[in-house]
């Protein structure tokens, strides 16, 4: 099906199942324990080897000697893999660095062997066993200082311009009455996502066969064929659930090659679940940055410069964090411009965490704004709402195909009881609590990308939806559910959804906020062929057919679905592609954050008391776990914003705090109850279910909101995340 | 070396390796692998389980440590078919996202529940003369040592404060 017009009423448009907050259909499963994520396949596997990760111990040069043989010698051992004898490999398009490193190391703990064993235990005490030389060579691991040789980044689809100039910045800058000019930082994040990335693999012959954790199956299958020199259609690659990805598992990672090579030379199935102090230095992460904003207003608040600046690192090859982006879309401003900057860093690779760009774009340029909205003595809400533009600001011609952003900001003000809130900071206290209320924009743009579905129907009128769309965490299966059964007019008990498989077709993955609209706009246009061909087979005009109850009505003529299919089985595939609706029109989701947190007044601890999101993006297919997807996203936001940093250290480069006690990521003790509300919206111009992405728009500009509640309740801004006490302790107001 | 463990009401007697932990024992040995591993370092909870009734990281304890013991899983807690009360509130307050915590949170939970009705105070209980509250708060802070990277903290609470209110 290809959209190449604006929808019209269309099936979905009864949501009498889509649009309703639905518990999930997976939920019985997850929350049994009997959903089988990637390493427990005992039910595919019966007896698997264990295979165990050797970590490169620097960050740069080469292994000299690698010792095997008190390895090889222990108890238990089946095989070692190691570049030196794993054979030819290629590297995945996806990835900057090899996955398997020898003898030239590019990161610290790039894989460097395997070591398989009958069990776990013997897998782990002979990999302790591995002895390995390495000349170590100086690398470049301190963003700041290499700023002076960072270059304009390669662009492409995803990075957009390196740098974009609209009418004359520097000449409005100047003359602007009201100027900001500030930097802002912020550090290396961890997905730190709770299963690690693990993998079974298995050969038959030649052909290999993966059950492992990844958002991206077509992706991922594409890169281990490529890197293992074979076919794409001799690898599967299986992942039905996913315990969480946020950007981690987008790619094929090391899990997965070395359980496939394990599993070669031990000529036995192989499992690999990369260990906890691995992950963050093994894989990739959101790179640090460092942003210069440059606001000019008129005294009205009307801003008429905005320029964002942004430097981040990356291995030779890699990409920038491209934390601009947004810039160039959320606020009106006749002269504008942007400019990523990157440096070469021998840091591990840097690559998309949960909304990459907006995500420490935002951070930075919401508090800007809410710099600015003081200086300029104006309401941060008013000033954000003078500064709406309904078109792109590079390109008046481009109206956005929704933008209820002044609507969102309005609706979060009312409900949170902004009206409480005081102008000036510090000046609200309730016994040793100092309070502060803040807000900032959110603000993501919607992705069309080409999705494909399969959809079954046999003679009891059940409806087997297949795809290799992925449910992370993020509702699909429900969603996908709900789809089919509004199309096909099935109650969601007759659904049946399978997904995360390479044979099935190929979809838009989970990535981008981009899965939930396009995936299930895919499944929808598998169904219309469904409708179709159910209708041809009972002699109905396909056009009249409707579809509803398990049955399908033409005037008064009412045949059961299922007895379409009486002959057999009838199955329909199809996928949804795009049009240029996205080029004629802006497609982005909107939102504001609204935030209360509480600074003890003497020991500086701040505790979020209260958070609000108002989103506006598209239809919300479900509405339950819709708010999961935002509350989640918060959740992470307010970790960027109080306590997550990947520690680097800067001689030997590498992250210093990579497991989970040392990274901190937000626990229950952190989060309060949060709040979210959708606008009541469609979006014709997004696909056939109206929908937009909503999974990344909570994480963005919640950040930053946070850091303005600090600054409302202390008067100390802070502009270098984390904001931990350390960096405000000593100006806290006098405790009188 | 023999160890023999009580998993869910049904006796198990296992020929394990001493370094094996009692999580490795109920996922790779008895295949029952609800219970998650994280982390393997005592940092996230996702292996909670109840031994004898008292929640524990099982990646921090060895199975052989653990002779005759009673192990509850969230095997045991309810199927699919016929959820544990917890496991439905979860369901019903989307009190999860990926699943991978879950496990761990829900065992966490049921625990939690009987730690404050036997009036076991926490970090953040006011009074020790009387018993504690079951308040959000009290549950927050006992619940901190499960990690849910998907941020799932609202919903997991709504769905404990759920349970403990039919229960009080
Ligand atoms: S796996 Fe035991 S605490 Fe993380
Ligand atoms: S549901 Fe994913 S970590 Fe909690």
């Amino acid at each position: 099906m290809k959209f190449d017009t604006p929808a019209t009423t269309n099936p979905i448009d009864r949501l009498k199942v889509v649009g309703q907050p639905l518990d999930r259909i997976d939920g019985p499963l997850k929350t049994t324990g009997t959903a089988p994520y990637a390493y427990e396949r005992h039910d595919v596997v019966a007896d698997p080897a264990y295979g165990h990760v050797v970590g490169a111990a620097i960050a740069k040069g080469r292994i000299q000697r690698m010792d095997l043989a008190a390895a090889r010698h222990a108890p238990g051992v089946l095989a070692i893999v190691t570049a030196a004898n794993a054979g030819t490999l290629d590297k995945g398009s996806f990835n900057t660095a090899r996955l398997l490193g020898g003898p030239d190391i590019e990161h610290y703990h790039q894989a460097v062997a395997l070591v398989v064993a009958e069990s776990f235990e013997q897998a782990r005490a002979a990999a302790e066993l591995v002895r390995i030389d390495y000349a170590p060579e100086p690398g470049s691991f301190n963003l700041r200082a290499a700023a002076g040789s960072a270059t304009l980044p390669h662009e492409n689809d995803i990075t957009g311009p390196a740098e974009t100039h609209v009418g004359d910045f520097t000449e409005a800058f100047a003359r602007a009455p009201v100027t900001l000019d500030e930097t802002y930082t912020t550090p290396d994040h961890s997905h730190a996502m709770m299963e690690p990335h693990a993998t079974l693999a298995q050969w038959d012959g030649d052909r290999l066969t993966v059950w492992t954790s990844n958002q991206m199956i077509a992706w991922a299958n594409a890169d281990l064929a490529k890197t293992l020199g074979l076919p794409k259609e001799k690898v599967r690659v299986v992942s039905p659930f996913i315990g969480g990805g946020f950007g981690g598992k987008l790619f094929l990672r090391a899990d997965v090659l070395l359980a496939a090579l394990g599993a070669r030379a031990a000529g036995r199935p192989v499992k690999v679940a990369l260990q906890r102090p691995l992950i963050a230095n093994n894989t990739t992460h959101r790179p640090a940055t460092i942003q210069r904003i440059r606001l000019g207003a008129e005294r009205d608040g009307t801003i008429t410069a905005i320029a964002h600046e942004s430097l981040s690192g990356d291995l030779k090859g890699g990409g920038p964090e491209t934390a601009v982006n947004q810039t160039r879309l959320l606020y009106a401003g006749r002269n504008r411009m942007t400019a990523m900057r990157l440096a070469v860093l021998d840091l591990p690779e840097g690559n998309a965490m949960r909304a990459p760009g907006e995500a420490p774009g935002m951070m930075a340029l919401e508090i800007a704004m809410d710099e600015m909205a003081e200086k300029l003595g104006l309401d941060p809400v008013e000033f954000r709402i003078r500064n709406d533009t309904q078109v792109d600001p590079e390109n008046p011609q481009r109206p956005f195909s929704s933008r209820p952003f002044i609507e969102c900001l309005r609706l979060g003000a009312e409900r949170f009881g902004w009206s409480a809130r005081s102008p000036r900071p510090g000046q609200r206290r309730e016994g040793q609590w100092l309070i502060g209320m803040a807000m900032a924009a959110a603000f993501r743009n919607n992705l069309l990308m080409k999705s494909g579905a399969r959809v079954r129907l046999d003679k009891a009128g059940r409806v087997t939806v297949e795809t290799d769309m992925t449910d992370i965490g993020t509702g699909s299966y429900t969603i996908i559910a709900q789809t089919a059964a509004e199309t096909m007019g099935v109650p969601m008990e007759q659904v049946v959804v399978r997904l995360g498989d390479s044979e099935f077709p190929v979809s838009a993955g989970s990535g981008g906020q981009f899965g939930a609209n396009n995936a299930t706009s895919g499944v929808y246009a598998a169904c219309v062929k469904l409708r179709e061909e159910v209708a041809r087979r009972l002699g109905f005009n396909s056009r009249e057919a409707e579809f509803s109850d398990g049955e399908v009505r033409v005037g008064n003529r009412t045949i059961a679905l299922g007895a379409a299919a009486a002959e057999g089985e009838i199955v329909a595939e199809d996928f949804i592609e795009y049009g240029d609706l996205d080029k004629t029109h802006q497609q982005s989701t909107f939102g504001a954050h609204f935030v209360e947190v509480a600074v003890d007044r003497a020991t500086g601890e701040a505790r979020i008391r209260r958070m609000l999101a108002v989103c506006a993006a598209g239809r919300i297919l479900n509405p339950k776990s819709a708010r999961s997807q935002v509350i989640g996203a918060m959740t992470m936001g307010a970790g960027a914003a109080l306590m997550e940093e990947l520690a680097v250290d800067t001689r030997r480069g590498f992250f210093v705090n990579h497991d989970l006690a040392g990274y901190e990521v937000p626990v229950h003790a952190d989060v309060p109850h949060q709040e979210v509300i959708f606008l009541d919206e469609t979006d014709p111009f997004s696909s056939p279910m109206k929908a937009k992405g909503v999974g990344e728009l909570g994480i963005c500009g919640v950040g930053a909101a946070v850091a303005n509640a600090i600054y409302s309740a202390t008067g100390v801004r802070i502009r270098d995340y984390p904001i931990t006490l350390d960096k405000y302790l000593d100006r806290l107001p006098d405790v009188a | 070396m023999k160890v023999r463990l009580v998993v869910n009401g049904t006796p198990h007697e296992l020929n394990l390796d001493t370094r094996t932990s009692l999580l490795d024992a109920l996922r790779e040995h008895l295949h029952l692998t609800g219970t998650k591993k994280g982390c393997d370092h005592g940092q996230c909870g996702a292996c909670t389980v109840l031994v004898d009734g008292v929640r524990i990281n099982s990646c921090l304890t060895l199975a052989v440590m653990h002779e005759g013991d009673r192990v509850t899983t969230i095997e045991g807690l309810g199927t699919p078919e016929r959820l544990h009360p917890m496991q439905a509130a979860f369901v019903r307050h989307d009190g999860y996202q990926c699943g991978y915590c879950t496990p761990g949170q829900i065992c966490s939970a049921i625990a939690v529940l009987d730690e404050i009705n036997e009036g076991i105070p926490s970090h953040v209980t006011e009074r020790l003369d009387g018993a504690p509250e079951l308040s959000a708060d009290e549950l927050r802070e006992r619940m901190t040592g499960n990690v849910c990277r998907c941020g799932a903290y609202s919903n997991i609470v709504d769905a404990i404060s759920e349970i403990a209110g039919s229960r009080a």
